[in-house]
């Protein structure tokens, strides 16, 4: 836009300005012989380099120090918070660290607990079975005792009983050896024979 | 005005004496007391602007922040690293043009950028400055600049005289360039303003062409508000393009 605009507002005032000159007697940015168009330029100088000085002692610099002080507070609040994460992240990678350690530590004791256990159970089951097995060892020496002694016994009682059914039924006595001697071989055949059963 | 039928277009950039007594015997005109308030207003744009000292700026202070970031990055992007040196100048210039050019737009204001002396003296300033700021840094290896590289030699008598009438006619292109456009838009502000008088003076059957003049002044005044950024603009943007030559050459 711009290489179009200049040539045609230059034209354009060229097309204006003999019109407007013709009316007006000149232009009054060239009339010299006016002390004022000179002037204008050496105050205008005077002004520009007045203005100069202000702006680049004074104001500027006031600009740029807001702005460095700016900068600068960006910065250390940017560094500060980049000191804190790294704070923050050596705090956390800690944090699951020890929650692996106690998680392990955890573990290792319930396993040991647990081993524990199962050996005292193991080892009061062994006292237990042992202690069973000679209570069972006794206590068939016992009935295999009080067996052999209730078979002498039925022996016995056979003996009298056969004695003294042959006394009622023949009315007389029987010599008790030959009745001994029978009993015996009839248990002795009974014995054998629910063996074999 | 429309006085006595015709129209004096050019009757705005007449100057006058200002501040009364003491101007006129010192040669103050209206065109220096406009030079004064623009840079006033600048001054205290950034006085008012830059005192709370806010760490997060306000409207007033961020607007001050932002005429001295623009300017710094147009100087920087421009020239390089070294515009930081040039850029007090480069501000003083832009604020000085840009305000005198607005405040031109301004009813009744004068417009001191409409004067080919005031715009001239300033084109004739950068250019002897960058010839200055280019002789200081490389010397008389300054010269070679209108000899550029890889050039037949045969050619120098045609080019060298071409290259040191470009040089120079910065001055020209840059002065007019400013001095046209404003003296342009406010010529047409004063006539299309003067026919809005006239045709509206003139009865029934002006009143609507009055109108229609009135709408293209409203228009204007936008068009000249644009101007007057951009012709501020062109000027200091100009100026950082001749600097950053006269400190690479090319």
């Amino acid at each position: 836009m711009r290489p179009l605009l200049a040539p045609a507002i230059l034209a354009l005032t060229l097309f204006l300005l003999p019109a407007a000159a013709r009316a007006a007697g000149g232009m009054p940015q060239l009339d010299f012989a006016n002390p004022l168009t000179t002037y204008q330029v050496v105050w205008g100088a005077v002004i520009f380099v007045i203005l100069y000085l202000l702006y680049s002692r004074w104001a500027l610099p006031q600009v740029a120090d807001v702005l460095q002080t700016r900068e600068t507070r960006i910065e250390g609040d940017l560094e500060a918070a980049r000191g804190a994460k790294t704070a923050a992240d050596t705090a956390i990678a800690e944090l699951v660290r020890a929650g692996h350690e106690a998680h392990a530590g955890a573990q290792a004791q319930i396993a040991e607990a647990l081993a524990a256990a199962k050996a005292e159970a193991a080892a009061q089951a062994a006292t237990l079975n042992a202690k069973l097995e000679t209570e069972i060892a006794a206590a068939e020496q016992r009935i295999g005792a009080a067996r052999t002694a209730a078979l002498g016994a039925v022996q016995q009682v056979a003996v009298e009983a056969a004695q003294a059914m042959v006394t009622r039924l023949v009315g007389t006595g029987i010599a008790p050896a030959a009745v001994e001697q029978a009993v015996a071989s009839t248990l002795a055949a009974r014995r054998a024979r629910s063996q074999e059963a | 005005m429309a006085a006595g039928g015709t129209i004096d277009a050019l009757g705005q950039f007449t100057l006058h004496p200002a501040l009364g007594r003491i101007g006129a015997a010192v040669h103050f005109s209206q065109s220096n007391l406009f030079m004064v308030i623009a840079g006033v207003l600048v001054l205290l744009l950034l006085w008012l602007g830059m005192r709370p000292r806010a760490l997060v700026p306000g409207r007033l202070q961020a607007a001050a922040e932002l005429s001295y970031e623009t300017v710094m990055s147009m100087c920087v992007e421009t020239i390089g690293p070294e515009g930081r040196r040039f850029f007090p100048f480069i501000f003083t210039l832009f604020f000085f043009i840009l305000l005198g050019n607005l405040l031109g737009v301004w009813p009744y204001f004068f417009t001191f950028t409409s004067h080919i002396a005031v715009t001239l003296a300033m084109a004739v300033f950068v250019v002897v400055m960058v010839t200055v700021v280019a002789l200081r840094l490389h010397g008389l290896h300054f010269f070679s600049y209108f000899m550029p590289k890889g050039v037949p030699i045969a050619l120098a008598p045609l080019l060298i005289p071409i290259e040191i009438l470009s040089y120079l006619s910065r001055i020209i292109s840059l002065s007019v360039r400013l001095f046209a456009n404003m003296m342009a838009g406010h010529a047409m502000l004063e006539v299309f303003g003067a026919f809005v008088v006239m045709l509206g003076g003139a009865g029934l059957l002006g009143i609507v062409p009055a109108g229609v003049s009135l709408a293209v002044n409203v228009a204007l005044i936008g068009f000249e508000i644009l101007v007057a950024a951009l012709q501020a603009y062109v000027f200091a943007i100009l100026t950082c393009i001749y600097l950053h030559d006269a400190v690479h050459l090319h």
